[in-house]
Parts: structure tokens; C-alpha cells; sequence
């Protein structure tokens, strides 16, 4: 074996962009590697940036106005909260891509979002526009994420443990439980006046503007936490993402492991849909261009690349369009329009699923 | 090279063909009037004629009663029937094309780009009539489907579950867009309800161009066989003679302008074109020629019951069909699904 | 060694495989071999533990196999199927370091690399170790993935069809690379063949299955023999003495 690297070196190596050294590094040559630095880098520079001239851009009280300091508060609510969403969407897309193995859909499938409507749209229907405003604070917070992650569990357990678990089943009766809640939600959205029908759309679509910071004590560590319990089960997210059969002979407890991170990521999703609304297709964008932007097989890599690129987008977005074009509410719209036009493209570019 | 190449299919879900014994085969073409389903017609005749005189309206003692029953009751009724074996019968065709039985028109993405077609018409003719409002839903179904087999035939697919995964993905994204003009035009509430499924509104005048739709059940049951062949898959069905592609296109053609009319005459009706077809294959097995008669007579059973109940549920309110559909419809997809895991090859 | 007993597994009224009783000594190639349906990959399957037998038990060097922990049972025994497909961008030392999973859990040590370069330079994939997975042909990939499995150093190997889609030269140079492995690292390599031939060639012993059953199970001599195999595979098969041994004509 010496002999052969002492061959290897002395032609100078095989390519002189990829490494000569015989270490396995998570990127196979050193330009990708620093272009993956670079572009972090430049993310990250980007996000701070369009958070900056969020909070301080175009404030129409002067600086040392008492009322400066309110709106430089509300404004970072609104940050916080796209931090927050950044944080979900980009952790969870990207775990449950690798998780099932398929780069096209999305942990939004599972229902989430049907049945955060679902619940919204069944309190206006039967309790009435006032109750439906009276909804919040932490408790009814708690109440609608309690419940999304009550379900998960229970798709999870039944169709994914014992004998006949299969995934893929799991995911297509999670949406067609989806689809049922929303037509019944259709039907109670029909019923509506077309003033509660408005009330209703606005918590419809996601909007970081409808945040509300009462419940950042609670949900800022417990995203942080859940994060980071992926981002060290990186090693295992990469074994797992070889598939059931590889998985299993090295080793690793599959299907107890793919629950585990499924209920994680259920949280996720259950936190950042009961915050801010839906955003269904904003997770895909994200995990499409980190794949894009991090050329590695490697989680260690690819979490910290989609969540700057996840910060970045949502920040830019809303500053353009609320600075620059003057609108607030069409933003989350517009993000899950980009994220959709991702996804036609790369639905007609595939070549295998 | 780009083949639609379907790994580790699990054998319900793929039309097993090939497994038909052509004595079989021959026996069951000339029975289709067998005493099932004679009684089966009889039931959907019953059920008819329960529809005509369901309602909220009492037309044996008003004075117009009688009006009443050929200006909406006969008319319903006629639309049910119509659409219930369209849907259903779109739903089998979709099945052969795609090689896969957990696909319909409501999960691969069609009713979503006739919905999209209707905002756009919505958009460009201010007070469009129903003929554009149909041609813009037909074109666009058209195209949505299209993009659809296109996709299909280009990917390598590992798994048959996968297929509706990616059509409700598909369709997510078209109500996106829907949406999104929606509320960037500020369009109002009334259009997102077209895709409430309800056959409330139907009376004379709105309903003729569902009678396109006999028109599309007979070039149906005339392509019955070249159909099944293109069901095969191309290599399959080239090497027996058959246009590949021009079938998938006429196909293709068929879905969208019976969505198409469907989905401007009377909305979103989902879940029909899986369940109805899924069943009658589940009890008669896979031949298509024999089963398209059952099929027919299925789907408008079914929706004439679904709206019947819808009627009845909350008297005198009306439910939309498209939610009782939907609900039931998803019930009972799960149920099927549940039903095929138990005899699946699994680890 | 690996000890069958009693094994079954039905998979609907009339599909069913075992009762399996076999014993399969340490070391060298023993081959699987049998007509399809026979049940070969998936006895294979349930030594490997990836599927779940209904009745009996499997030990492999005296662990049984639904009852040890998979993270020890990992250390001794592997197991590589037929179709592999990596959605990740994957090089093939990436991959072959995979291999290393069980010890390190993924932080890959000096000693670790030593070995994958050792694998990756035994299969001739010292110039590719830097190519991604769909860079490389088919039978350059099938070694990439039979690196990764040898590089988890196990004393065990199943392998199930590795010699698909590889034409006449792969396949020699695949089956060459095994019949080292087996003598040179000491492995007990359980494959799944297809070709009679390359099974008497490579084997130290065959074990024929039919029907879900084991037909018979000895030396290259003792199963290539004209009757058996004609009566295994349903067909006419003859032998003859050829230059690398007996040779199976059809």
C-alpha cells in the first residue's frame, strides 16, 4: 500500500482538485469545501444585513423619539419570529428528506398544516369571530401544538412499528387525513361571513407579523433544544439516510430511530405552523438550494447551510417587500410561490425518486 | 433510457394484466349483464329516483311544485349520475396510464389546475359565462395532467406509494398559486368556492354541457382495450401495435375535459376516481372491459348517495357533496390502504 | 459458524420458506444456489436480520440474531442486497467509510482510514475514491459498495447476488476479489449466485435451496453432480471436467 501512495504522489496525485491526502473529509475536494465556507459565510452576512436595515431601515420616528424604542421592539419580535421559522423549516425539511430518502417532499405533508387550519377555522365556525380572536396566548398555544404532536405520534406508532411499517404509507395517510380535514374546513370556511372569512384568511397565510412574542419564552428553547439534538444525531442522520437495510447492518436501530427523529421534527413543525402560520413549500426551497450550496452527504454540513440560507431568504424577502415594494401581508405567499415554481422544476428535472 | 421504470412494486398495486387467462377474458365481454349487475343498475335507478324527490323544496304541494321538479330535481339528478360516472371512470383511466391504483384526477394535480384555469378566466373576462369558464378549467387540466405523465415518464420510481405522494404534492403547489393570485388580485371569496363541490345550484340552463361528458364515457368504452394495452407500459404496448403516445394524449384529452366540465358546472369532486375504481377491482379483479360498465354504475351510485345524505344531514341546510366526499373519500382511501399493507411483502 | 434451526417464513397460504436446518462452517465461500422463488435471498435476509423469520432461530458465531443487540451483531456479520440506491452526493471512500460505522459511530480515526484505504485499494478503487457514487459505472459502483461492507471487517459477509449486472470480466474479477478476501482476511463469505458455474469455481461448499427448502449442502464435488442439479433446476444439466474444474453445461 505504501508503494501505491508513493506512486500516487509522485504523479503528483490523480487530480490536482481533489484531495491527494488519503483522509475521508464530508466534501471531496478542497474548492468545495471552501466554496461551502464562502458561501456560509455570505448567507449568514446577508441574513445579518437584511435584519439590520429590518429593525432599523426607514423607521418613521426619529431616533431619539421615546416611541423609537416600541417600534425597534415590534420590528424584532418580527425578527425573532423569522429566526424561529428559519430554524424549523430548515431542520425539519431537511431531516425528513434524509429521513425518508426522497428529496421531494415535505414534512408539511404530514398534516400539520390541515389540521392548524382545521382548528382555527372550527373555533371561528363554532365558537364565533370573538373566539376565534380570544384564541391565543400560551395555553391555547400549547393546546394547538399538543395537539399536531399528539397526532404525529400516533401516525407514527401505528403505521410505522411493528410487522408491515412502511413509510411511505404513513406519509399518504397522513395526507389524506390532511385532505379530509380540509374539506371539511372548506365547509366551514363557506359557512363564514365574508368578514370572518377575512379574519380567517390572514392566519391562514404565514406571516411573521402575526407573531406573538408572549410565547418566545417558551418556544425559543424548545426549538433551540430540538435543533440541536438533530445537529448531534448528524453521524446517525447520515447512517439513516443510506436506507432501512444499510442502517440496519451497521448497526443502527432503525425503525426506534427514524420515530425518535420523526417526533422531532414533528415539534418542529407543529411549533413553527402554530406561530406563524403555514409555509409549506418554504422548507423545500431552503433544503433544495443547501443541497445545491453544500455538495456533501454530511448533516454537520448541510443543517448550518440551510438555516442561513432559510434566514437569509426570509429576511431579504421581507425587506424587500415591505421596504422596497411596500407590502406586508404577501410575503409568506410569495415565498411559498418561489418554493412551489422550486419545486415544479425540480420535479421535471428528476431523473429517479 | 428515461423508462418509467417502477421498483419493488408491490403487487396490488399494479394492474395484474397479465395474469387474465384469454378464456377468461373472453367469457366475461359477452357477460356483462350478468344478475349482479342488473340488480346493481336497479339499486342506482332506486337511488335516482330517491334524489328526484329528496329536498327541501315540496313540490307536491306548491304550485309550481311541478316546475320546480324539471327545472332542479330531474336536472340534479341527471348531473349526479353524469358526474359520478365521470369521475369515476377518469379515475380508471388515470389507473391505466400511470400504472398505479392510488391515483385520480383529485390526487394528481387536475382539479387543482382547473381551479387555477377558473382564476385565471375569473382574472382576464370580467362576468365570464359558463362555456369559458369550462374551456379555461379544461385547458388547464389539460396541461396540469400532461405535466403530470410527463413526469411520470421521466423519473425511475421505487416505489408505487410514491406516485400520489408526488400528485398531492403537485396539487398543493397549484392551489398555492391559485391562492396566491387570489389574494394578490383581491378576487373574492366566492371564487375559492368553486372548489366546493355542491350540487345545489344546479338547475336547467347550468347543466347541459355534463352531457358532453356521454360522449366521453362512449370514446371510453371504444378505446376500452387499447386503454388497458397502454397500461402495459410503452415498450409493452409499442411492440403490440399501439400509438403509445397518441393514446396517452387522447387520455389524457378525456381526463381534462371531463375535470374540465366538472369542475365549472359543479366543483371539486374528489376521492371518487380512486375509491370507485379501487373497489370494483378489489371484488371483480383487473379487467378493464367488464369492470368500466361496473365502474360506471358505481360512481353514480355513490355520489347519488353521497348527495342524498348531503341533502338529509342538516335539513333544510345543504351540504356541499365535496365534503361528505371528502371525508368519506378519505376514510375509506385509508381503509383500502390499510387493507393492501396487510398483504404486502414487508420487512 | 452460522446455525440455522427450524427456521420459517410465510409469506402468504401457499409461499412459504423452511423449515431450515443448516449448519455453515467458519470460513472460505460457501455459495447459495437454487432455482428463483427457492428462497435464497431471503434465507439470506433473515441470517442478516433484516427480515423477521416467523418461527426458529439463527445464531451466527453464537448470538442469535433477533435477540442480540444490532450494534454487536454489526460487528460480526454484514450483509449488502441487491439493490442499493444513495440519494446523497457520496464519494466512494465516503462511502467505504461508512463501513466504519459500528466502531467509530462516524468520527473516523487514523487507524479507521487506514483500513478503508486498504479496502479501497484491495478492490482497485484507489483512483475513483474521490468520485461520487453516480460518476461510476455499474460494476465499479457493485465494488464500492462490496469495499463498504468488507471494510466493516466483519467476520461474516453475505452477500446477495453481488455479480448482477456485472459483466463476464467484473464478475471474475469480483468473485477473484472475494475468494482473497476469504483467504487473505479470513472472512466467512455467504453469497447468492445465480451461475452455477462460477459457483463451483469460487465455492468451498454450496448449499442448493428449492422450493423454500434445503435441497442439499456439501463440498463443490458432492453438489456438482448431474442428477442433483437436474433435479434441483428442473432441467436437463449436465457435467463435465473443465479446466478450472467440474463445469455445469445446459
Amino acid at each position: 500500500m505504501s508503494t501505491l501512495e508513493s506512486q500516487l504522489t509522485a504523479r503528483g496525485g490523480i487530480d490536482a482538485s481533489l484531495r491527494t491526502s488519503r483522509a475521508t473529509s464530508a466534501f471531496r475536494s478542497r474548492k468545495d469545501e471552501r466554496r461551502y465556507w464562502i458561501l456560509l459565510t455570505v448567507f449568514l452576512a446577508v441574513g445579518v444585513l437584511a435584519t439590520l436595515g429590518l429593525i432599523f431601515y426607514n423607521n418613521p420616528v426619529p431616533v431619539d423619539s421615546p416611541s423609537f424604542m416600541p417600534v425597534v421592539r415590534r420590528r424584532l419580535v418580527a425578527v425573532v419570529a423569522m429566526l424561529i421559522a428559519a430554524l424549523c423549516h430548515s431542520f425539519a425539511t431537511v431531516t425528513f428528506q434524509s429521513v425518508t430518502s426522497n428529496r421531494i417532499i415535505t414534512p408539511s405533508l404530514l398534516g400539520y398544516e390541515s389540521l392548524y387550519s382545521f382548528i382555527q377555522t372550527g373555533i371561528l365556525f363554532v365558537f364565533g369571530a370573538t373566539a376565534l380572536v380570544n384564541f391565543s396566548g400560551i395555553g391555547a398555544f400549547f393546546i394547538q401544538v399538543g395537539l399536531m404532536i399528539t397526532l404525529s405520534l400516533i401516525l407514527f406508532g401505528w403505521l410505522l412499528s411493528g410487522k408491515y411499517g412502511n413509510l411511505h404509507l404513513m406519509l399518504l395517510i397522513g395526507i389524506i387525513i390532511g385532505t379530509g380535514l380540509n374539506s371539511i374546513s372548506g365547509f366551514m370556511r363557506r359557512m363564514l361571513a365574508p368578514s370572518e372569512f377575512d379574519l380567517l384568511q390572514s392566519r391562514l397565510i404565514g406571516s411573521v407579523t402575526n407573531a406573538d412574542s408572549e410565547y418566545f419564552p417558551f418556544v425559543i428553547p424548545l426549538v433551540l433544544l430540538t435543533v440541536l439534538c438533530l445537529f448531534f444525531m448528524s453521524n446517525r442522520l447520515n447512517v439513516l439516510s443510506l436506507g432501512r437495510d444499510v442502517a440496519t447492518t451497521f448497526g443502527v436501530r432503525y425503525q426506534a430511530n427514524i420515530i425518535f427523529i420523526l417526533i422531532l421534527v414533528a415539534v418542529l413543525m407543529a411549533t413553527t405552523t402554530s406561530l406563524l402560520g403555514p409555509l409549506t413549500f418554504f422548507g423545500f426551497l431552503v433544503a433544495m438550494l443547501s443541497y445545491q450550496a453544500a455538495p456533501t452527504y454530511d448533516h454537520r454540513y448541510i443543517f448550518p447551510m440551510a438555516f442561513a440560507i432559510g434566514f437569509s431568504l426570509l429576511t431579504t424577502a421581507y425587506f424587500l417587500l415591505y421596504h422596497v415594494f411596500g407590502s406586508q401581508t404577501v410575503v409568506g405567499v410569495i415565498i411559498e410561490l418561489f418554493g412551489g415554481l422550486a419545486f415544479l422544476i425540480v420535479i421535471l428535472r428528476k431523473r429517479s425518486l | 433510457m428515461s423508462m418509467n421504470v417502477i421498483h419493488e412494486v408491490e403487487s396490488i398495486s399494479q394492474p395484474q394484466f397479465s395474469e387474465q387467462n384469454p378464456e377468461q377474458k373472453s367469457n366475461k365481454k359477452q357477460k356483462i349483464w350478468t344478475v349482479p349487475f342488473i340488480i346493481a343498475v336497479i339499486t342506482v335507478i332506486g337511488l335516482g329516483i330517491v334524489s328526484l324527490f329528496t329536498g327541501v323544496y315540496d313540490i307536491w304541494h306548491k304550485e309550481d311544485g311541478l316546475e320546480m321538479f324539471f327545472i332542479t330535481r330531474i336536472p340534479r339528478t341527471i348531473a349526479l349520475m353524469l358526474t359520478g360516472a365521470a369521475m369515476a371512470m377518469t379515475g380508471l383511466i388515470t389507473h391505466l396510464v400511470t400504472q398505479n391504483k392510488m391515483v385520480e384526477p383529485t390526487t394528481i394535480g387536475t382539479t387543482e389546475w382547473a381551479g387555477l384555469g377558473l382564476v385565471f378566466v375569473y382574472l382576464l373576462i370580467p362576468g365570464p359565462s359558463l362555456v369559458t369558464r369550462m374551456t379555461g378549467a379544461i385547458l388547464f387540466s389539460f396541461v396540469g395532467t400532461m405535466i403530470f405523465f410527463f413526469f411520470l415518464r421521466n423519473v425511475k420510481l421505487r416505489s408505487s406509494l410514491i406516485v400520489p405522494i408526488i400528485g398531492i404534492m403537485l396539487g398543493s403547489v397549484i392551489s398555492a398559486f391559485s391562492t396566491f393570485m387570489t389574494l394578490f388580485f383581491r378576487m373574492s371569496q366566492t371564487v375559492e368556492n368553486w372548489f366546493i363541490g355542491s350540487f345545489a345550484p344546479i338547475q336547467v340552463g347550468r347543466y347541459e354541457y355534463l352531457w358532453v361528458i356521454v360522449i366521453v364515457t362512449i370514446i371510453i368504452f371504444l378505446y376500452a382495450n387499447r386503454l388497458t394495452l397502454a397500461g402495459l407500459g410503452e415498450d409493452v404496448a409499442t411492440s403490440l401495435g399501439v400509438n403509445y403516445n397518441r393514446l396517452i394524449l387522447l387520455a389524457n384529452a378525456l381526463i381534462a375535459v371531463a375535470v374540465g366540465i366538472v369542475a365549472a358546472v359543479v366543483g371539486n369532486v374528489p376521492f371518487l376516481g380512486l375509491i370507485v375504481p379501487n373497489i370494483v377491482s378489489m371484488i371483480r379483479g383487473d379487467d378493464l372491459r367488464t369492470n368500466l360498465p361496473w365502474t360506471c354504475v358505481m360512481g353514480m351510485g355513490t355520489i347519488t348517495f353521497c348527495d342524498i345524505l348531503a341533502r338529509v344531514v342538516n335539513m333544510p341546510f345543504e351540504m356541499p357533496v365535496s365534503t361528505i366526499l371528502g371525508t368519506l373519500g378519505a376514510i375509506v382511501f385509508i381503509l383500502i390502504l390499510l387493507r393492501q399493507r396487510r398483504s404486502r411483502r414487508l420487512r | 459458524m452460522i446455525n440455522i434451526q427450524n427456521a420459517r417464513k410465510w409469506y402468504a397460504d401457499e409461499v412459504k420458506i423452511g423449515p431450515l436446518n443448516i449448519e455453515i462452517p467458519k470460513a472460505g465461500i460457501t455459495s447459495l444456489i437454487g432455482p428463483n422463488g427457492a428462497g435464497k435471498s431471503t434465507t439470506l435476509l433473515m441470517i442478516g436480520r433484516l427480515l423477521n423469520m416467523d418461527e426458529g432461530q439463527i445464531t451466527v458465531a453464537g448470538m442469535d440474531v433477533t435477540t442480540t443487540k444490532s450494534n454487536d451483531l454489526a460487528k460480526i456479520l454484514t450483509i449488502l442486497r441487491q439493490e442499493n440506491h444513495f440519494v446523497t452526493r457520496l464519494t466512494v471512500r465516503q462511502l467505504v467509510g461508512f463501513g466504519r460505522f459500528p466502531y467509530s459511530k462516524g468520527r473516523l480515526t487514523k487507524e479507521d482510514e487506514k483500513i478503508i484505504s486498504k479496502y479501497i485499494d484491495f478492490f482497485e478503487l484507489t483512483e475513483l475514491e474521490h468520485r461520487f457514487l453516480d460518476e461510476l459505472s455499474g460494476g465499479q459502483r457493485q465494488r464500492a459498495y462490496v469495499a463498504m461492507v468488507l471494510c466493516q471487517e466483519t467476520e461474516y459477509v453475505l452477500l446477495d447476488e453481488p455479480l448482477n449486472n456485472l459483466d463476464i470480466a467484473r464478475a471474475v474479477q469480483m468473485m477473484e476479489h472475494l475468494k482473497r478476501a476469504a483467504e487473505e482476511f479470513g472472512r466467512t463469505i455467504l453469497v447468492v449466485l445465480h451461475d452455477i458455474n462460477f459457483a463451483a469455481k469460487y465455492s468451498d461448499r454450496i448449499c442448493a435451496m428449492k422450493h423454500g427448502q434445503i435441497a442439499a449442502f456439501g463440498t463443490v464435488k458432492e453438489i456438482m453432480q448431474p442428477e442433483l442439479l437436474s433435479d434441483i433446476f428442473e432441467t436437463k444439466i449436465e457435467i463435465i471436467e473443465g479446466p478450472y474444474g467440474p463445469i455445469a453445461v445446459y
